[in-house]
């Protein structure tokens, strides 16, 4: 009987919530009514399929327990079976806010393997490419905060502009929001005279637009409330907690891949990096800004400096021949039967490639033991790594202060699951 | 001065010793192995010591080697970044196969929490003295670990594609 009971008891505590303790011994020393509130998976204001338990005191966090992986989809496992261009799609689903930068990184890590030097014109618009979705990245992100703030016009403003960068990348790859950029090598195709011309439209339209968003929001009164020192994080704590990219520069820490270790032409082109002071909200969202500014020099750069040429290499192994040799020409058709069946000379090694993601260091570490496969693709994922942080950045602060720590964060529920 | 791969090399091995060994240079990252039992310590020494000031953990994450003996199965591989000098090194500590286990890098750097967890959930690489070491993307009733080799992906082909809704169980959940 005596053991019953007891069974029982153990049972009981293994389905207890892991606050409930702390709960009753509140209630017994202050007569203080602790709550537990479920924070996800499925809310709008998390922006992606994410879960905190939260234990909240009124409106104040005591504690928070997050829960990640809803939308885990094994991406280092099933690269594990997929030759290399079969990968790229999954780099899309990662930051799929950002996903041509995912993209590119993925090929950079191939080329760097395979030794491939990238013509001069094909960086270019890669870099194009790439800043063109840091720019819709951070869009998305600050007229987001500003929407979660209760700003909802700003959003309205811009967004259409991300329209606009998706047409671009219509114009390179024809796909919008997944878009499978590239190849080993370069380009699948030049940008045409369309994607000057709608990339040159943009660049005169955009920055109008952007700088009306940043007269509506940056400066507004109860946004500026709702965000300075609301979530701040000290450099020496982002640094330990991995922090990269836009959250790491907005604690004043001006790490920056593209300045660090210049990939694809980068140090062509003259930008800045903004860094911020306090590393709070509002440090973020101007750090954000900022770098969209940035990313429009570059961009301008690169247009006045496109070089003329190939917008691919020189490597018939990797690259798929056109469409038309492959019918009419021995040679072609080999090549091509060769890369769609995946059987390209992979030499043995390991490479790790970082780029400069819509987050931070977006890192591809590659084994390939020189099969058609990796052996293993290990992603450095930014979100996931200073995601950790989060806990204890909403400690302590209240529930409203956390959703806008989690936009202005922007934890991309694509890139921190993989 | 900036620091180059020589003198770290030199160091390292001065405080190391047997316990560093295979140096290469693939793609201009230095790349060593480390004794698991010394793994944290080099961390620590390679973080605190005033010419070498590898400041930041990139990333960390398990590899599955099964065809090598049962001594060197697992590995786990390290990546530190110098700001000062901007140099990156890379490290593997092979662990053993039936038993893989090495110490937690948490108390040096918050941010290895996760990325331990993560390599326990796909591998089952035990950190001891981890904190809060338990599955982290995978769900908590998965009993296999899913990145090792002897795990084939899913059989796109399969027809008894459930969840236990319907009675069943997936093979590799525990049924409690």
């Amino acid at each position: 009987m005596q053991i019953q009971i007891e069974m029982s008891e153990i049972v009981l505590k293994s389905i207890e919530d892991k606050y409930a303790d702390m709960i009753r011994q509140r209630e017994n020393e202050d007569g203080s009514e602790l709550s537990i509130l479920n924070l996800g998976p499925t809310h709008p204001a998390t922006h992606g399929i994410f879960q905190n338990v939260l234990l909240m005191d009124g409106e104040k966090i005591l504690d928070a327990e997050p829960t990640i992986g809803y939308i885990h989809r094994a991406f280092e496992k099933i690269a594990e079976n997929r030759p290399f261009y079969q990968i790229t799609p999954l780099t899309d689903r990662m930051n799929y806010c950002s996903s041509p930068i995912n993209n590119m990184g993925w090929w950079l890590t191939v080329e760097k393997l395979l030794n491939i030097e990238v013509p001069k014109r094909a960086q270019y618009i890669r870099v194009i490419m790439m800043e063109l979705a840091r720019i819709t990245d951070h869009l998305i992100c600050n007229s987001i905060l500003a929407v979660d703030a209760g700003a909802f016009t700003g959003f309205l403003y811009v967004m259409q502009y991300r329209e606009k960068v998706y047409e671009i990348y219509e114009e390179l790859c024809g796909a919008r929001l997944t878009t499978n950029m590239g190849r080993i090598g370069g380009l699948e195709r030049d940008l045409s005279d369309t994607g000057f011309r709608k990339l040159n439209a943009f660049m005169k339209e955009f920055p109008v637009a952007f700088k009306e968003f940043e007269t509506l929001v940056s400066r507004n009164r109860i946004f500026i409330d709702r965000c300075v020192n609301v979530g701040a994080i000290s450099a020496e704590k982002a640094m330990a907690y991995g922090f990269t990219g836009p959250n790491l520069r907005a604690a004043g820490v001006d790490y920056d891949v593209r300045k660090m270790n210049p990939y694809s032409s980068y140090q062509d082109f003259e930008f800045d990096i903004p860094v911020g002071r306090s590393g709070d909200t509002y440090d973020r969202y101007c750090v954000r800004n900022a770098e969209v500014w940035e990313s429009l020099k570059i961009i301008q750069q690169a247009i006045d400096k496109m070089p003329e040429g190939p917008y691919h290499a020189d490597v018939p192994d990797y690259y798929l021949p056109p469409k038309e040799d492959v019918y009419n020409n021995m040679e072609a058709l080999i090549y091509h039967f060769k890369i769609v069946m995946g059987e390209i000379p992979v030499p043995k090694g390991e490479v790790y490639h970082a780029v400069e993601g819509g987050n931070g260091e977006l890192g591809f570490y590659l084994v390939s033991d020189g099969s058609r496969v990796p052996y293993r693709l290990h992603f450095r994922r930014p979100c996931f790594i200073y995601y950790q942080a989060y806990t204890e950045m909403i400690k302590g602060g209240y529930l409203s202060d956390a959703i806008l720590i989690l936009s202005s964060l922007n934890v991309i529920a694509g890139e921190l699951d993989a | 001065m900036t620091l180059s791969n020589e003198i770290i090399i030199q160091k390292i091995t001065d405080k190391f010793g047997e316990a560093v060994t295979n140096f290469t240079e693939p793609y201009e990252m230095l790349t060593f192995e480390i004794s698991s039992d010394k793994a944290i310590e080099l961390i620590q020494f390679l973080r605190d010591d005033e010419t070498l000031r590898f400041n930041f953990l990139t990333t960390m994450g398990g590899i599955h080697f099964p065809d090598n003996g049962v001594e060197r199965q697992f590995a786990m591989m390290y990546q530190m970044h110098n700001w000062v000098d901007n140099v990156r090194i890379r490290f593997k500590a092979y662990l053993n196969g039936e038993n893989p286990e090495i110490e937690t890098a948490t108390r040096l750097f918050t941010c290895a929490n996760w990325m331990e967890r993560e390599a326990y959930d796909f591998y089952g690489i035990i950190f001891n003295g981890h904190p809060d070491l338990k599955r982290i993307l995978n769900m908590d009733e998965m009993i296999s670990f899913p990145m090792r080799k002897e795990f084939p992906l899913e059989d796109q082909g399969r027809t008894d594609k459930d969840d236990r809704y319907f009675g069943r169980i997936p093979v590799n959940a525990n049924s409690n």
